[in-house]
């Protein structure tokens, strides 16, 4: 069974009254995302179904929701997901090369994690970031002007923050 | 009406009618009739907030309203525009329009698989009607088309999503006409697919509906799965004392068998009002279980527009049509070469014919050969 | 240096926080504007000749007079924040860094239209700007700021960030309503107009970040003052993100009177093109805006030189112009494939279509093959005329903008760059391995017949 912790569910509650009464509805996206960070970094249906229910709203209006953004990820996932934009501006800088250094060098593909369940690597559409190209979205925050040797720091970081934290 | 209501004047291809101020060009249209008459796939005039989505009743707004007779600057969708007095509308007397129509329709049929051969509402699909009205003769799409994983919706209701035109008719009617809403819309852009997420059976009162609003064979009735075709049967209207619907009906004979129930539908396609004018939508138990003669209270014949292909049957009887082909065999039944339920779905789900390359061969469905 | 009103004050130390932004004058014009009617504000911001930074340059003076004003119905202002067009990253800068100067012109402009919960929209990757914004908000309350009756003037207003979760098509005004109501974004039928019927069918505007923020200046200095700067009907500053082969991409703010010639080689700007190469081609204002060819870029077809301002961009129409839009400045140098480059635009689009009405839906995955294929060199000569003749019946015929922003890119590539789509298919081997390179588009000035 899926539950919020009290604090989370707290929040939950804090996000909601920031709407007008009768239209909750309105929190779903900011609820999604709490319960995406929450539950392993994925949408399983029951995650999704415990939002519905905190939301009194069908189930069906939060699968049409959570498969609609980009963001919601609806398979698990690794433990750390490189989502490497690919569009114009940063393929003008090389992000090709990126992308494929990274799949050689975690020897995945697009949309696949590791065997070890650490990296999930993505290509994502415009970060909007084009000025400081190529770049990913790494968690909250964004790894800008990547280059091989980034890429590898980045890679060895999460090793370390992997074995410290289990 | 007591209160005298506003009427307002507008003119599509050069025809001049007088509407009630709130009526859209597409409804002033269908008033007029014929021709004129923009194509809709996705509006559906008792489903409200339907239309816009398709783009096929695109017309152009030459004069905006005698108080100002500035033309609208693009195209709009005549099922969501509202009438203003004196406005002039162009329907097939614009270029423009009917080069943009015949866009609409090649966009809808790249990724739409062409199986009518096996699919139950050719006959009486629209998008059938519009890509013979509208459309041209070949495609120019060189590429693989979209498929879709299969999704079981239940026992009454057959769901083939690569036919699926993304109208949004069947949200609306389960939005609207059942209390609870169990599929929708998933993901975004050219994978948009209806679906339940998690599989389960659509199995509300009201749900069958879904099948009358459905402009192509994306959703199709189960019990009359590759029963027979549209145009061999008989429609005749009939009505039954029900608790639930209005319990008005076209029940489709061949012979005395009732092969399908379904609601009865206007020249547009649409289920009628009934007498109290409400939409006379049917519930499932009349649509799914009563398929005896004996079920129902026969009115008569339903006419059927002369133009459609199931006005081809020309049935004046009840009885069934004679075969000839024993006759022709001297009394030998006819061995079949090839079974059309081999060669579907029924046998070899996993085959989409959409993704077979090239032209489908009797090869791609040898049961004995591995999938 | 040019004139700066949003960026003046951007590198002063701890100017995301309250107690600096304030010391260097912040939240001046909310206690100017509390002592104005909300009519007047919108007068004046009309006579600032204010365009809406967001890319479709409406006057947002305008725009909040179509405001509808019924009785006992709540009124919203939203902030767009969902910046997304390709090439564009000036709201993220500004939000970044000058947090406060957004929710300074968020409470002026919302006493100005009535609104007492506003909402920032906000892309969701941007979500360490939230974290920004959320804390700016608190300090702006702590300070009396925000809240019921801010400063004694017995005006209420609350301010929230809603934050979204991958979608371009949220940047569409409706969809973002769509979205901020909980749903997916599907743009709506317009009209109604969302200052009519906007969210939850409450009247609504909508509005650019750095339309808001240009609030600020504009009542600080007064409408007359911020209509001098500029040229004609481009009034204010405007910030241009640039990035592609540029030596120094970044946001910047140009009184909209230099030339894009000075824009890009200057070294106040983007510093000219890396490893001494050329110039080939850029799109100037966000990547659904045409792509020019270095000569149509620097000078227009008349010959004239050609300024970073709505006009002059737009000079020549599309045929020989282009837009500002956004603002996000693509540069392309002489070793960049514009096949290349269009296609992943085309596919940026396609992922981005909501799927809601058929000509978007198909037709941008139906460029995005046929680009791929040309790319690949896989295509065939009558391709290219597949390709405009799809472009051309998707624009123009969609519910929203995306249609129009899908199919434009297209268009102008094929318009300007034929060419290079020919070299594609006649040298499929050869067009692997290099790249068509410079050509004659930076030739002096060669007006293109399509």
């Amino acid at each position: 069974m899926v539950k919020f912790t009290d604090d989370k569910l707290a929040k939950a509650k804090e996000i909601i009254a920031r709407y007008p009464m009768g239209k909750h509805k309105s929190a779903l996206l900011p609820l999604l995302h709490l319960a995406q960070e929450n539950f392993g970094g994925w949408l399983s249906v029951e995650a999704m179904d415990y939002v519905a229910e905190i939301l009194n709203i069908e189930a069906i209006e939060v699968y049409e929701v959570a498969t609609f953004y980009s963001m919601y990820n609806l398979k698990p996932v690794g433990k750390f997901i490189f989502e490497v934009c690919q569009t114009g501006p940063c393929m003008l800088n090389g992000s090709d090369n990126i992308i494929d250094y990274i799949k050689q060098k975690l020897n995945i593909g697009v949309g696949e994690t590791t065997a070890d369940g650490l990296f999930t690597l993505k290509t994502v559409e415009c970060l909007g970031a084009c000025g400081y190209a190529p770049i990913m979205q790494f968690g909250k925050n964004y790894r800008e002007h990547l280059t091989k040797e980034r890429v590898d720091q980045l890679i060895e970081e999460c090793r370390n923050n992997a074995a410290t934290n289990n | 009406m007591s209160e005298a209501q506003t009427l307002f004047k507008v003119t599509i291809d050069n025809i001049t009618v007088e509407v009630p101020a709130g009526t859209s060009i597409l409804n002033a249209a269908r008033k007029i009739g014929g021709e004129v008459t923009p194509p809709a796939m996705c509006y559906y005039s008792k489903l409200q907030g339907s239309g816009g989505k398709c783009r096929t009743c695109l017309v152009e707004v030459a004069a905006g309203s005698t108080a100002d007779p500035r033309p609208m600057p693009k195209l709009v969708a005549s099922c969501r525009t509202n009438v203003m007095d004196g406005m002039i509308v162009k329907s097939i007397t614009s270029e423009k329009v009917l080069d943009a129509r015949k866009g609409v329709v090649e966009f809808l049929l790249i990724n739409h698989p062409l199986d009518c051969p096996i699919c139950d509402q050719a006959g009486e699909c629209h998008l059938q009607d519009l890509s013979y009205e509208h459309g041209a003769e070949s495609t120019r799409y060189e590429f693989q088309r979209r498929t879709f994983p299969k999704h079981d919706i239940g026992p009454y209701i057959q769901l083939h999503m690569t036919r699926c035109i993304l109208c949004y008719r069947c949200v609306y009617v389960a939005d609207q006409l059942t209390n609870k809403r169990e599929h929708g819309i998933l993901d975004r852009g050219d994978h948009s697919e209806i679906a339940t997420y998690i599989h389960k059976a659509l199995d509300n009162d009201f749900i069958g509906n879904v099948i009358d609003v459905c402009p192509v064979g994306a959703l199709t009735d189960r019990t009359f799965r590759f029963k027979n075709r549209v145009w061999f049967l008989k429609p005749v209207e009939a009505h039954r004392d029900c608790g639930k619907c209005c319990g008005r009906v076209t029940l489709w004979y061949r012979g005395d068998e009732v092969f399908r129930v379904t609601a009865r539908k206007d020249e547009w396609g649409e289920v009628e009002d009934t007498p109290d004018g409400k939409p006379g939508w049917i519930c499932n138990v009349c649509r799914f279980e009563k398929k005896e003669t004996k079920d129902w209270v026969i009115e008569g014949v339903r006419h059927v527009n002369r133009h459609s292909v199931i006005s081809a049957g020309h049935y004046n009887t009840l009885e069934v049509p004679k075969e000839t082909i024993q006759d022709v065999m001297h009394g030998r039944n006819p061995k079949l070469l090839m079974d059309i339920h081999e060669v579907s779905d029924v046998n070899k789900p996993e085959i989409h014919l959409s993704e077979i390359p090239g032209p489908a061969h009797s090869d791609n469905f040898d049961n004995n050969k591995p999938a | 240096m040019g004139i700066k009103l949003l960026l003046d004050k951007a590198h002063v130390e701890g100017i995301r926080f309250y107690d600096a932004y304030r010391r260097e004058g912040g939240y001046r014009s909310v206690e100017k504007a509390l002592k104005m009617s909300p009519n007047d504000i919108v007068e004046e911001v009309k006579k600032s000749g204010l365009r809406g930074r967001g890319g479709a340059g409406f006057p947002t003076g305008m725009k909040w007079s179509f405001l509808a004003k019924p009785e006992g119905v709540p009124r919203y202002l939203v902030c767009n924040a969902d910046e997304s067009e390709p090439g564009t990253f000036k709201d993220r800068y500004l939000m970044e860094f000058l947090p406060h100067l957004l929710i300074e012109g968020l409470i002026v402009s919302s006493f100005a239209l009535g609104s007492n919960r506003t909402y920032i929209y906000i892309r969701g990757e941007y979500a360490w700007i939230v974290d920004i914004l959320e804390h700016a908000i608190a300090e702006a309350k702590a300070n009396g700021f925000l809240g019921t009756n801010i400063l004694g003037s017995g005006f209420d207003c609350e301010i929230y960030v809603h934050r979204g979760a991958g979608a371009y098509i949220c940047g569409e005004e409706t969809a973002l309503l769509e979205s901020l109501e909980g749903k997916r974004g599907n743009p709506r039928i317009k009209p109604p107009f969302p200052a009519i019927k906007g969210l939850w069918d409450s009247p609504t505007v909508v509005n650019n970040v750095e339309t808001l923020m240009a609030i600020v200046p504009i009542m600080n200095m007064g409408a007359e003052e911020y209509a001098k700067i500029g040229v004609g009907k481009s009034t204010g500053t405007k910030l241009i993100s640039a990035c592609g082969n540029i030596n120094k991409a970044g946001v910047y703010e140009i009184d909209m009177t230099i030339s894009v010639e000075e824009f890009i080689y200057s070294d106040e700007y983007c510093g000219g093109i890396p490893n001494g190469k050329k110039l080939k081609a850029c799109i100037p204002g966000g990547s659904s805006v045409p792509i020019l060819p270095a000569n149509l870029l620097l000078k227009t077809a008349k010959g004239e030189t050609r300024y970073m301002n709505y006009e002059s961009l737009a000079d020549g129409g599309f045929a020989t112009g282009s837009m500002m839009g956004s603002g996000g400045f693509i540069v392309l140098d002489e070793d960049q494939c514009v096949v290349r480059h269009t296609y992943t635009l085309a596919r940026f689009y396609r992922h981005e279509s909501c799927g809601q009405c058929s000509p978007c839906r198909e037709g941008t995955g139906w460029m995005e093959k046929i680009l791929l294929s040309l790319e690949k060199g896989k295509g065939k000569m009558s391709d290219i005329d597949l390709l405009w003749d799809i472009q051309r019946k998707i624009e123009g015929n969609t519910i929203c903008p995306l249609g129009d922003a899908a199919a434009w890119p297209v268009a102008a590539a094929i318009r300007h760059f034929r060419d290079e789509f020919e070299w594609h298919v006649l040298n499929p081997e050869e067009s692997q391995t290099r790249n068509f390179g410079l050509a004659h588009y930076a030739d002096p000035i060669h007006v293109p017949t399509v």
